[in-house]
Formats: C-alpha cells, sequence, structure tokens
C-alpha cells in the first residue's frame, strides 16, 4: 500500500477519559465497575421526574487537572450545557456537557514518532456524564439497559488535525494515556471502557491546503484497532481518489475482527443537539487561587521524567522513553534506584524481564507482587557475585510471584552462588572424569565442547556454581 | 366549611385544648371532597388511607404532648406536579398516569417533617403548561365560586381544593403565574417566593430557571406559616439560595406606614379590565390610609415578556420533557416496531396538544439556526425584564397591580387559540422573569367571581410582601368570601 | 421567518414526536402565529445586552465526592415497562 505517495493523511482525534472519582459527576452513586447492573443507580442519573444534578468538585478538579497536564488554558468562568438526543442509554434524552464554555482550550503535547518529537495541538477539554450500557438481546430485536456507567464522569479531549499517520494517532494515545496515568485522575483501562476513541480522518494531495472530506469513525476498542482502522480507512479513501470518487462525509463503524470500516448511515440522521446551557446548574468561577491550588498537585509528567532519567541516570532516549511511558513503571524504576546505583541495569531488567513477563501474561504493574526494593537488592546481589546472572532469573520470577526481598528467596531456595574452589574443583574433576571424549575432543581443539562440560557443572550445582570460577578452573584442569 | 376558615393559630388551639382532633380535620376534609368533587374535580389521586393512619399517629402524639411541627395535623393537597414516594404523580398526564415515584420532593418531605397531613395530590394543566386547568388530560377542574368558570392555572386545582374548603391548603407552582393566577380567580392566598427560596428537587420540571414552589392558603398569616416550613437551601437543588431565611409570621406587623408602592402603568393599560382596574385603585386606596404611598411607574419591557416567556419556557420545556420516552417509567406505546417507533407512539400516545405546542416551539427556537434568534434573544430580553424591576427597587419597596387583567372565564371560552390564553399572563410573567417574590390576594369581585391583587417584592424580600398583603387583609373582607356550593 | 409543514414534520422528528396531519397543520398554522408574535422582540436593540440564563447570581455550587446508597433494584424497576434481568428491555434501534 502506498497512499503516503500520493495523499496526505490528516486525522483528529477526540478521546473520552473516564475520570475515576468515587461517586457519579452529578450524584453520590458509586462509579465502581463490574457491579450488577442498575445497582448503582438512584432516581437522578435515572432521570426521574424532579430530579437534579449537583455537580461533583472531584470531577472539576480532575477535569482541571489532567487539561494543564495537555498545556491547555484554563478557563476563568465555565458552565454546563445540555446536548439534546434520544437514546435508551442517556435517561434524561441529553446529556450534560460543556458546549462553548469548557474547562481548558488551546493545549498541546509532544509525541514521538520514529526518533522525532512532534506537537500535536489539543483543541479543548471538557467535562461531561457518560451514558449507560445496551446490550443486544432477542436476535437483535431488543436491547437492555444497564444504568450503571451513566453519570461517569468523563473529559472528551479533542485534538487538532494535526496527526498525519496512523503511527502518529497510536502515539498520541498512547501519551494521552500516560498523562492521564501520571495525573492519576484515570486508570485509563480501554477494556472497561475508561478510554474511548473517535477519529476524523481524511486524505488530500500532498501540497495541498484545503482538508479533503473526511470521515468519522468509532468503535475502535484498543490502541492498535485504532492504528488499524485508520490505516484501512486510509487505504479506502485513498481508493476512491484513486478511482476518480468523492470520499462521503459520514460516520463509519471500525469492525477490528474483519478489518474493515462501515457504514453508519441511516442510523445518523442529521443531527441537531440543541445546545443550550443547563438552567439546573450554575456558572463556574475558576479563580487563580484555584487553579494554582490544582496545579501544584499535578506531578513531574513523562516528558519531565524522560529528560531527567537521560541527564541524571544517563539512561538511553529509547530506555527512558519506554520506561517513562507508564508512571507506575517509572515510579517502580525510581523505587528500584533507591537500592542500587546502576541505573542502566534496573532499566534492563524492566525492560526486558519485567516487561516481557508482563505482556506474555497479559497483565499490568499492578498484578505482580515484585517490588522495586526487590529488583534493587537483586541487582546489588548480582553485583556482589552472591547470585549468577542465571540464578537471578529464577530470583526474580519468584519476586514476580510472591514478593519477597531477594535475600529471603536465595536462602529459602539455598540459591546462593558456589564460589569456594575446592568445592568446584570436586565437582570439575569428577565431571572431567565421567566425560573423556569431551576431554579429547576439547583437546583436539573443538573448543565448543567446553560449552557441554560446563553445563554438565552446572546441571551437577543445580545451576548454583560461579560461572566465571568454573570455566576458569575448568581451562586450568583440562591445559 | 368553618373549620378549614380557622386561622392556623386557632386550629392549634383547639387541637391544644382537645376541643379537636387530627382525625376530625382529616375526616372533615375528606367529607368535604366527597361532597364537592363531583363539582369541582381538584383532585387526581387522594391519599386517604396513609392520611387517615397519620392522623391517629399524630393524635396519639397530641395526646401524649410528643413534638409538633409547624403544620401539625392541617389537611395539605399537594399539586400532581411535585413528587411523592408511594403516591402517584402524574403532572395530570397521560404520560405519568401510571407514575409512582421512588423518591420525594424536597418540599414533601418538609411538609411531612412539619406534621402536615397530604390528602391528596391535585389536578393542574398537564406538566403545568396553561392557565385554565383545561390542559388537564383527566379532566378540567372548575370554579368553585361559579363551576361554569375555569379554576385558572396551572394550579388550578391547588387553588379550587382551598377555596372549596377540601384542604386547609396547598402547594402549588409557579413558572409564569401559575399559583398567583388561579389564587386570584378562586379569591384565596397565593404566594410566588424568590426563585431559589424553595427548592425544586422532585417538582417535575416545567421550565427549570422559572419554576417555583409556593403556598395557597386561605389568609395571608397561613402563606407566611407554610412559607417557613418549605423554605430554605436544599443541597439537591444546586439553584436553591444559601440564605438566611427570616420569621415570616413575626413580619406581619399590620404597619405599612412610609412604604413607597410603585404601580405599573402597563399593568393597568389597554387589556385590563375596568373592574380589576378598580378594584386594585381601591386597594390602593386602602393602603394609603394606612400610611403609605403609591406612585405611578413604568416597567417599559412588560410588552416584550410574553413573547420571551414563551420561548424560554418552550424551550427548556422541550428540553425537560424529551425524558419522557417511555424507557423507564411511565406509559409505552404497545407494540412499537422499533425504538424510534416506540418514543413517537409513546409520547404521542402520552401528551397532550398544549404540552406537544410547546415542545414543538421549544424544540424549533433550539433548533440549528434558530438559536441566536429566538432563545438567546430571550435571554437577552429576560435581561431587560429584570431591569425594569431593579429599577423600580431602587426607588420603591413593592410593586402592585392587578394579578390577572380579567377575573376567570368561562371553560371553553379561550380553547383553540393559545396566543390569547398566553396574553392572560401579562401582569405575572414579567415577575417571573425577574425572579422575585409576588402574593395574590383577594380584592373585591366582579359578577360573583374574585379578583386578585399583586404584590411584588424585591428578591429574598418576603416579609415585606407578605406585611403588606396582611396588612391589607386585616382592612378588608374580601378574604372572607366564600363560594357557594 | 414563517413555519413550512416540512419544518414541522423536521421539529417533529427532533422531538419524537408522531403527529397527525391534521395536528401538523394546525401546529404549522399556530406555531406561525406565535413566533410571528415573537418577532416584536426585533423591535429591541439588544446587542450590549447580557443573556440572563440565571436570576441569581450563584456560581460553584459544588458537592464532595462521596457515595451514598444506590437504589434496591426493586424501587429501578418498579415502573419499568419491560424488563429482563434486572435489566431495562427496549426494542432495538432501527437498523
Amino acid at each position: 500500500m502506498s497512499v503516503g505517495s500520493k495523499y496526505e493523511t490528516v486525522v483528529g482525534l477526540e478521546v473520552h477519559v473516564e475520570l475515576h472519582t468515587k461517586s457519579k459527576i452529578f450524584c453520590g452513586c458509586s462509579t465502581a465497575f463490574g457491579a450488577p447492573p442498575n445497582t448503582h443507580t438512584c432516581p437522578v442519573c435515572l432521570g426521574h421526574p424532579g430530579v437534579l444534578p449537583v455537580l461533583n468538585r472531584q470531577a472539576v478538579e480532575f477535569a482541571m487537572k489532567a487539561a494543564m497536564a495537555l498545556n491547555c488554558k484554563i478557563a476563568d468562568v465555565s458552565k454546563f450545557d445540555r446536548k439534546n438526543y434520544f437514546y435508551p442509554d442517556s435517561p434524561k434524552a441529553y446529556q450534560i456537557s460543556q458546549y462553548d464554555q469548557p474547562i481548558g482550550e488551546n493545549g498541546w503535547i509532544d509525541i514521538e514518532v520514529n526518533g522525532e518529537t512532534k506537537r500535536i495541538g489539543i483543541t479543548r477539554l471538557h467535562l461531561e456524564e457518560d451514558a449507560g450500557k445496551l446490550t443486544h438481546v432477542d436476535g437483535g430485536y431488543a436491547s437492555l439497559v444497564d444504568f450503571n456507567r451513566v453519570g461517569t464522569p468523563l473529559v472528551e479531549i479533542v485534538s487538532e488535525p494535526d496527526i498525519r499517520t496512523p503511527e502518529e494517532a497510536k502515539a498520541y494515545l498512547e501519551k494521552l494515556k500516560a498523562i492521564m496515568l501520571y495525573c492519576e485522575v484515570s486508570d485509563v483501562k480501554m477494556e472497561e471502557g475508561s478510554l474511548r476513541c473517535d477519529a476524523n480522518i481524511s486524505l488530500r494531495p500532498w501540497g495541498q491546503e484545503k482538508f479533503g472530506t473526511r470521515a468519522e469513525l468509532k468503535n475502535m476498542n484498543s490502541f492498535r484497532s485504532v492504528q488499524r482502522g485508520l490505516e484501512y480507512e486510509q487505504m479506502r479513501q485513498a481508493d476512491i481518489l484513486d478511482a476518480g470518487g468523492e470520499v462521503v462525509q459520514e460516520t463509519r463503524r471500525y469492525d477490528d475482527t474483519v478489518g474493515k470500516s462501515f457504514s453508519m448511515r441511516g442510523k445518523e440522521e442529521a443531527h441537531d443537539y440543541r445546545y443550550f446551557p443547563d438552567p439546573d446548574l450554575v456558572r463556574l468561577h475558576i479563580s487563580e487561587e484555584w487553579k494554582e491550588r490544582v496545579r501544584a498537585s499535578i506531578p513531574e509528567l513523562p516528558d519531565a521524567r524522560k529528560a531527567r532519567y537521560t541527564s541524571e541516570y544517563g539512561l538511553p532516549a529509547y530506555d527512558a522513553e519506554v520506561i517513562t511511558s507508564s508512571k507506575k513503571l517509572a515510579d517502580f524504576f525510581e523505587d528500584s534506584l533507591n537500592y542500587t546505583k546502576d541505573a542502566k541495569a534496573v532499566a534492563n531488567w524492566i525492560m526486558g524481564d519485567l516487561l516481557g513477563y508482563l505482556n506474555t501474561n497479559g497483565l499490568e504493574l499492578s498484578d505482580v507482587k515484585i517490588t522495586g526494593q526487590g529488583l534493587g537488592e537483586m541487582i546489588g546481589l548480582l553485583e556482589n557475585g552472591t547470585i549468577s546472572g542465571k540464578i537471578a532469573k529464577t530470583v526474580f520470577k519468584a519476586m514476580l510471584e510472591s514478593g519477597k526481598l531477594p535475600q529471603q528467596i536465595v536462602e529459602e531456595q539455598g540459591l546462593v552462588q558456589i564460589s569456594d574452589e575446592g568445592a568446584l574443583l570436586a565437582v570439575v574433576d569428577s565431571i572431567i572424569e565421567k566425560n573423556p571424549q569431551s576431554v579429547e575432543d576439547f583437546r583436539a581443539g573443538k573448543e565448543k565442547a567446553i560449552g557441554f562440560l560446563v553445563g554438565q557443572i552446572m546441571k551437577e550445582t543445580k545451576g548454583k556454581a560461579n560461572p566465571a570460577l568454573v570455566n576458569k578452573l575448568l581451562l586450568e584442569r583440562l591445559k | 366549611m368553618a373549620l378549614f376558615d380557622l386561622r392556623l393559630q386557632e386550629v392549634h388551639n383547639q387541637l391544644n385544648n382537645k376541643e379537636l382532633s387530627v382525625a376530625e380535620l382529616v375526616d372533615a376534609s375528606y367529607a368535604r371532597i366527597k361532597e364537592t368533587e363531583p363539582a369541582i374535580q381538584a383532585f387526581i389521586t387522594l391519599n386517604e388511607d396513609n392520611a387517615r393512619a397519620q392522623a391517629l399517629e399524630m393524635d396519639k402524639r397530641l395526646q401524649e404532648g410528643g413534638e409538633r411541627g409547624l403544620l401539625f395535623g392541617l389537611p395539605a393537597g399537594i399539586k400532581d406536579n411535585i413528587v411523592t414516594e408511594g403516591l402517584l404523580t402524574t403532572c395530570a398526564s397521560q404520560f405519568l398516569r401510571n407514575y409512582n415515584p421512588i423518591y420525594s420532593a424536597t418540599s414533601a418531605l418538609k411538609l411531612k417533617a412539619a406534621d402536615a397531613v397530604t390528602i391528596g395530590k391535585l389536578n393542574m394543566d398537564e406538566f403545568a403548561m396553561g392557565g385554565s386547568n383545561e390542559n388537564s388530560s383527566y379532566y378540567p377542574t372548575r370554579n368553585p365560586w361559579n363551576t361554569e368558570y375555569v379554576p385558572g392555572g396551572s394550579s388550578g386545582g391547588s387553588a379550587a381544593s382551598v377555596a372549596a374548603g377540601q384542604v386547609y391548603f396547598s402547594l402549588g407552582s409557579d413558572t409564569g403565574g401559575s399559583i398567583r393566577q388561579p389564587a386570584a380567580y378562586c379569591g384565596i392566598v397565593g404566594l410566588k417566593p424568590t426563585y431559589g427560596l424553595v427548592s425544586r428537587f422532585g417538582l417535575v420540571a416545567f421550565a427549570s430557571s422559572l419554576d417555583q414552589i409556593g403556598p395557597l392558603t386561605k389568609n395571608v398569616e397561613d402563606a407566611a406559616y407554610v412559607l417557613q416550613a418549605i423554605a430554605g437551601y436544599d443541597k439537591n437543588d444546586s439553584t436553591s439560595a444559601n440564605v438566611e431565611i427570616p420569621d415570616y409570621t413575626a413580619a406581619l406587623t399590620g404597619d405599612v406606614k412610609g412604604l413607597r408602592i410603585g404601580v405599573p402603568k402597563e399593568y393597568l393599560g389597554a387589556g385590563i379590565d375596568p373592574r380589576v382596574k378598580e378594584a386594585v385603585m381601591n386597594a390602593l386606596k386602602v393602603y394609603e390610609s394606612l400610611g403609605a404611598t403609591w406612585e405611578e411607574v413604568s416597567l417599559p419591557h412588560t410588552e416584550y415578556a410574553i413573547a420571551a416567556y414563551y420561548l424560554l419556557a418552550s424551550s427548556e420545556a422541550s428540553s425537560n420533557l424529551a425524558r419522557f420516552d417511555g424507557v423507564r417509567y411511565g406509559v409505552r406505546a404497545d407494540n412499537p416496531d422499533n425504538l424510534i417507533d416506540m418514543y413517537r407512539k409513546s409520547r404521542s400516545q402520552g401528551f397532550g396538544p398544549e404540552v406537544k405546542r410547546r415542545i414543538m416551539l421549544g424544540t424549533y427556537a433550539l433548533s440549528s439556526g434558530y438559536y441566536d434568534a429566538y432563545y438567546l434573544k430571550a435571554q437577552k430580553v429576560r435581561t431587560l425584564i429584570k431591569g425594569d424591576f431593579d429599577n423600580v427597587f431602587k426607588q420603591y419597596d413593592l410593586i402592585i397591580g392587578p394579578t390577572a387583567p380579567t377575573p376567570a372565564f368561562r371553560i371553553g371560552e379561550q380553547v383553540g387559540d393559545p396566543l390569547t390564553m398566553y396574553l392572560n399572563d401579562i401582569c405575572t410573567i414579567p415577575v417571573s422573569l425577574a425572579g422575585v417574590p409576588a402574593i395574590s390576594v383577594p380584592c373585591g369581585t366582579a359578577d360573583g367571581l374574585p379578583i386578585g391583587l399583586q404584590i411584588i417584592g424585591k428578591a429574598f424580600d418576603e416579609t415585606t410582601v407578605l406585611r403588606a398583603a396582611h396588612a391589607f387583609e386585616a382592612h378588608t373582607d374580601h378574604h372572607k368570601l366564600r363560594p357557594q356550593l | 421567518m414563517s413555519i413550512t409543514l416540512k419544518d414541522v414534520e423536521h421539529v417533529a422528528n427532533l422531538a419524537r414526536l408522531a403527529l397527525t396531519d391534521a395536528e401538523k397543520a394546525q401546529f404549522t398554522d399556530q406555531l406561525n402565529a406565535i413566533l410571528k408574535y415573537a418577532e416584536k422582540l426585533n423591535e429591541l436593540d439588544t446587542d450590549n445586552v447580557e443573556p440572563t440564563t440565571h436570576v441569581l447570581p450563584i456560581t460553584n455550587v459544588l458537592r464532595d465526592d462521596e457515595c451514598r446508597e444506590s437504589l434496591p433494584i426493586e424501587k429501578v424497576l418498579l415502573n419499568a415497562p419491560d424488563e429482563e434481568d434486572g435489566q431495562i428491555k427496549v426494542p432495538a434501534v432501527l437498523e
């Protein structure tokens, strides 16, 4: 596929992030995920006649925090508006949202693609309420509505059309996710729907200033499916343009299982949301003091940490990028460094064994028990020769599962490295005696044979022999 | 119905002296309902079993000398757009004919806390849209003074039931005059408090920026007591005002000496029935005689109020009534083809013509391309109208005029002509747009139909409004007239 | 500005109302009359007038982020026209 040679892709993303307040945005029902249907509901979030909303302060402050972390200008005066539309998951038949006075506007984030930094503009960030969930039953002829999610606070983050490739879109989402996690305003679990993404995508011939006709792509429920959906849509639009056709402005639903997007026309009649200021809610006046108080609660963000990791710890940019992509990982990294000075070793263990294990098993850092202290101390044991690299792998795995400190694991499992020359010499001699053929091969110049002998010694010592010492003793004996 | 003509203090004295029991009050209420309801049709739902049980409990408390609330034992009617848990709340709409509320309005809870006894739920114009009760989807309530006439609306059931002596007092709601106008038509006292004084939580919203709950009573003092019981900040209502609540009955000193009264010429101009004008002028003479002064003033934007009001109220209503979609409660049409068909059929079957008309108007006024011309324009005109009141209140303590341009009209007389019907609200709507308090008190009759005097005050200055109304009442006998039923 | 039958149909669709032909015709007339009356507002110059959304100068009404009890499921479903497995049942959206 060579979309890139003829057309430039223009993408803008609309991302919804659920804020992890304890209670809903306009009532005191819990926002906890996974409760039995409709058990986290009340007259207010069910939209019964006569109910009124009362705004959750924490939701406002989380939105402010997120907006600040995205370098937005925070409004001095903000308000809420009603977005009117009928749908069974929207109990009042309007969504309380923000139309022309959002919490934050005119921000940006930097993303890194192929080693280059690019700035993506953020048009606005506004606060609104989430809708309920529909499950289709009776062969698609009916739906069941669960209102538990109704009223969970959301921020909608709208980017400028600054994104040019599906990879950039993915990098943007990953950065956005990292920032939300750093700010601790959301747990950003796409599989639980706490981050959702719609994309506007259009193509234009290179050099043309005017944007092409765009399609809105919905229903992409993982970062990878965003990338794949955009790749598909890019190709679809290029094919239309190549054939001399015109792209239709429409909403399309991406189906990741077949890797295609489908028009949602027919379902989507001309929308007219009839926004107007919600008379049930009063204006927000956001004072400088309030802004400063919220700003002070924002921790060091990924870009700042990344810069510090390269300058302070001398990590390669790539390592720093990977580790700072998640606040928990970065916190873990920094915690480890309280117990060892070898930042690069910590980085290597994190990027290799730790992330390898998490990715293979589909786990999060919080799902495993290893602590920063454990990793730091293990690296210390490696440095002072108490354990070998091979033992370290065993210890690391044990730490993932039990969370015990390495010293304890080493003692409990008798994993201390054998560095006693006398003891090892006895093993070396017995192996030499049992394997005359290998000894002969080695002496005949087949250097590989020594590997076999080392392996036998390690097997005999259950991997605890100090490998450097084994090598040295073996060579001395075979000379 | 002598019992309900007693003042609140007199009722409480008799209860204290064991000359009267709560059960007797409740009996009297239901007996009167049985007697007069065929002619009046003020109620939609009665709460008889609960009310009688509550009366027994309260009489026991009375015997034992237990705690008693401000409105102890008083039979009350509640307009059917105020949500009452376990007691059907229909808004006089077919859509909600089976709606069994799962919570109670703050004002209903406050009445209960004050030990009032809920007798039943009162008829109204459907979703409070109307000024005659002819828009009730069940039956029109009739004016106790002449059952060929409307009781006014939308709180027509609230006004008629008090006037007919069915209940001691009632709660109504006022969006553009819906407490004051029926109070005037039925010859009783009706108070619309300052916007934000009484919680709207649990009041089924018509126009959220205008709706207020208030009392309808036989005299001003009782209105002060009921207001005392229901006023106050509510954390469930973001538009509720966090203000100190004064002692309203303590303000009823009878002294109006030195009060400066403004009389808007726009309220006494063309379209005002000369008999209404005369009654108002006579009332002003009473004030003069009591040492108050009055002058003609101008509220120059009055003529724009009705247009602004209908755009704003209908726009808000179109959104507020969207939740009546047949999904979670209310009536769902049978055998819909699909979801959209279910919405359309349920709403079309559930709503009456006036409600549909206002939803249509409001939806249009908010729709793409018209928002600035209609909704935004109306909001700006609202600012000008509020400014009129602010200006007058710089120099005057009160504004006084008629509540309605005419006495009650005949049932059916104005049906089919919505615009004329809307013009009946010319004296009440500007007050609602300004959000200030106003009371209607009886000030005369014409052809046996009552006329209401409207006394309008500054925001949160209910005390002056009540004081002036009370003084007028103390020196006149209009409020003592009773309909012959 | 005057409202056509087509406008009435469009607005009825937005408001999810099914109107009979007679209602459509009647609403076209009545809405035109009301909107014509509302044109009166254009006599006023409001260029420098702020709109009033709230009559009271209240701002920043906020509640603390605290959970309180939700409703028991029986109450949630008490008025439901149709339900299944603790959920409200509705016809599917037209495909």
